[in-house]
């Protein structure tokens, strides 16, 4: 039986990718942000998943404004890495998992989650620079993924509520898939930043902080945090923190923090890092 | 959720100050821009926009007011006029300069200001918070 094991939760700024991508983990710059990661990277070595269901957005690459899906699933067997503008990175492409990706699809809707189906696409840096983040550098990424791509753009984005019980019907999906898998599940995005207008730059480390909180806590209060709380504390990029409640649902009511990080700045934006298991 | 009042929930969103939320209104006015900037994913077409800006903006059913705005890079002038910033950072990159130096033309501060204040800590969400409330 396939199974979820563990929950990741991570900021994917595209600037963490360039910094991947030219040799620089470990300037004065980068250095503590990706020293965050280094734990992570030891433990994904013995963890070893066969499966990520990752949970991004795209950020106008394989979808523009003829197409808005508010979930989509991708089944499709390979993503290759986008060209957002500047050429595509050159890590490796991404191999998905049809069989699992195709099963959760039919369980969802069955489940009353209408989901869209993406069967081709090209991947951003919101699902590429985790893979970076998480494993480093690879020949060829250490596991398969399904892509989970959520409109957080394009207003209104799904509520926290919706997304965290989109993260209980995929856990029951993986739960009912007979093949023994290790899959992890993984809330991309985020943290508070805002990247228009004349408040662009807000950062606001005590409400982060105060949501990875409510990520290990043994309640679901997170999953009520309205819009408005998330665009006035957090920046009107900020909203994509919705997308680590798919994760923390899928984990169900108790977890254990395995790892925890955030630092200042990255970009324009917080960088958050948390890593659950499910404590049942 | 299941009886929030759309129009509650839409009008919250104009009492952030210096922020345009990315409402429906604003996609559907910004649509055509925003496509155009979409184009700029493609090689060959970011050589065609370099080699003569205007004549490719032509291509695009967009309104004069956008095309200048494009033109002068004024992206306050393009959000007000349905620019999503994913969108717009196709601009950035085919012109080579880092998102984070775009944002900065948005504020009232000059990028290595804004660069400063992000290494400070970034922008304290004191004050920004409500209009109406002064929070």
């Amino acid at each position: 039986m396939a199974r979820i094991t563990a929950g990741v939760g991570s900021s994917h700024v595209p600037l963490l990718g360039v910094a991947h991508d030219q040799g620089n983990e470990r300037d004065d710059y980068f250095g503590p942000i990706f020293a965050g990661y280094d734990w992570t990277r030891d433990w994904e070595k013995q963890e070893k998943p066969d499966v990520v269901i990752l949970v991004y957005n795209d950020h106008a690459s394989a979808f523009d404004m003829k197409f808005i899906p508010t979930f989509a699933i991708g089944c499709g067997e390979r993503y290759k890495p986008a060209d957002e503008g500047w050429g595509p990175r050159k890590v490796p492409d991404v191999i998905g998992h049809p069989d699992l990706a195709w099963h959760i699809a039919q369980s969802l809707i069955l489940d009353e989650f209408d989901m869209t189906i993406i069967n081709e696409m090209d991947v951003d840096h919101g699902l590429t620079v985790p893979l970076s983040m998480m494993f480093g550098a690879c020949e060829a990424w250490p596991t398969t993924v399904i892509p989970l791509a959520v409109n957080v753009v394009t207003y209104p984005p799904p509520s926290g509520n919706r997304c965290w019980a989109l993260g209980e019907a995929i856990a029951r999906a993986v739960e009912s898939f007979p093949e023994d898998l290790n899959v992890q599940i993984w809330g991309t995005g985020g943290m508070s930043h805002q990247l228009q207008g004349a408040r662009a730059g807000l950062i606001n480390p005590e409400w982060d902080n105060r949501f990875l909180d409510l990520l290990e806590a043994d309640d679901d209060a997170v999953r009520h945090i309205p819009h408005i709380e998330y665009l006035r504390e957090t920046g009107s990029e900020g909203i994509e923190m919705v997308m680590w409640l798919i994760m923390r649902g899928a984990l169900g009511a108790r977890v254990k923090t395995l790892h925890r990080h955030y630092h200042v700045p990255c970009s324009n934006t917080a960088i958050g890092h948390i890593v659950l298991e499910p404590n049942t | 959720m299941s009886h929030l009042d759309i129009h509650a929930y839409l009008a919250e969103f104009e009492d952030i100050p210096g922020t345009r939320v990315f409402t429906a209104a604003r996609a559907r006015q910004g649509y055509h821009l925003n496509q155009f900037a979409m184009s700029l994913m493609k090689p060959e077409n970011r050589e065609r926009f370099k080699a003569d800006e205007r004549a490719y903006l032509d291509e695009w059913a967009i309104s004069e007011e956008a095309k200048q705005a494009v033109l002068a890079r004024d992206y306050n002038a393009l959000l007000d006029i349905g620019g999503n910033i994913y969108f717009l950072s196709k601009l950035f990159s085919t012109d080579g300069i880092a998102f984070a130096q775009a944002v900065s033309t948005m504020t009232d501060m000059s990028w290595p200001e804004y660069r400063q204040m992000m290494l400070d800590g970034g922008r304290s969400p004191q004050g920004v918070r409500s209009i109406r409330e002064g929070r």
